[in-house]
């Protein structure tokens, strides 16, 4: 239940920063639309939900008693956790490249910028706390402090992260994206 | 404990609901190649985004196994995105009513 809480505290402070990008992105004239292509976004995309699948199977593992798989299963989580982080800081150092920082963008209004690694941002830092946790967990499962319900609390929390990726990408992504 | 037949229909159901999510996120990307407003662009893919976090929410995230929880988490999404509804209205006023609008 605590997780559901957390869950759903954490699930409003999303929806407040999408709504506020929203609120911005249609009062500012001349929104930048900086990405021309979808190859990294759809890959993370993937990673994600693939690790989701990754999760559930160390779950149900965890339920069945097989610790060894369980295990592996969430290692192979958290690496999809970890491939996704560098996918998005590969992302984010093209962009700073580009000179695009926190409070100035070459393609327009600072907002642009401002809102974008502060929204992505904070998906991220979800992410790494994700894959700290389910190390953290995990190792602890296979230890033997730690039970299959342990797992299956931080597997919740892995499922929000993507879910929570489900609204970003079209709102933050797609909708920037370059029509030539 | 789970038995092994148990065990392995729900890894079949997990891998479906993948594929299924997969597919929604796929017709993301597919819209946001389509030659239309970025307000139709917009619901179109919320609406998708909003079937995706369902399933999602339903069987990877076991709401559909706890009635009591799924309409807690109902009433409360929806109270949340009422909420904001609130001064939504205002950017439309802000793009409009100010001189570079025009």
């Amino acid at each position: 239940m605590a997780m559901w809480l957390f869950i759903i505290a954490d699930s409003a402070t999303f929806a407040g920063c999408l709504v506020a990008y929203g609120f911005i992105r249609n009062a500012t004239p001349n929104w930048p639309r900086p990405f021309h292509g979808i190859t990294n976004v759809a890959l993370m995309t993937a990673i994600l939900l693939t690790s989701s699948l990754t999760m559930m199977f160390a779950v149900r593992h965890a339920e069945a008693g097989d610790k060894a798989k369980a295990f592996r299963w969430t290692l192979i989580t958290a690496v999809c956790g970890i491939m996704f982080a560098a996918l998005h800081l590969r992302e984010w150092f093209g962009m700073i490249g580009e000179g695009a920082t926190l409070f100035h963008n070459p393609w327009g209004t600072p907002l642009f910028s401002s809102l974008f690694f502060s929204i992505t941002g904070l998906h991220l830092l979800h992410v790494t706390g994700g894959v700290l946790a389910l190390l953290a967990v995990g190792l602890r499962y296979r230890g033997g402090r730690y039970n299959a319900d342990d797992l299956e609390i931080t597997g919740l929390y892995w499922h929000f992260v993507d879910l929570v990726w489900m609204f970003v990408v079209p709102l933050v992504y797609l909708l920037n994206l370059a029509h030539s | 404990m789970t038995t092994a037949g148990e065990h392995k229909s729900s890894a079949g159901k997990d891998i479906a609901v993948y594929g299924c999510l997969l597919a929604l996120a796929a017709i993301q990307f597919f819209i946001a190649y389509q030659d239309i407003s970025a307000l139709q662009m917009l619901v179109r893919m919320l609406i998708v985004a909003i079937i995706e976090a369902g399933v999602a929410l339903l069987f990877f995230m076991h709401l559909s196994e706890n009635r009591g929880l799924k309409w807690f988490v109902m009433i409360f999404t929806v109270a949340v995105i009422l909420g904001m509804q609130y001064g939504w209205t205002d950017s439309f006023r802000l793009s409009n009513g100010v001189p570079w609008a025009r």
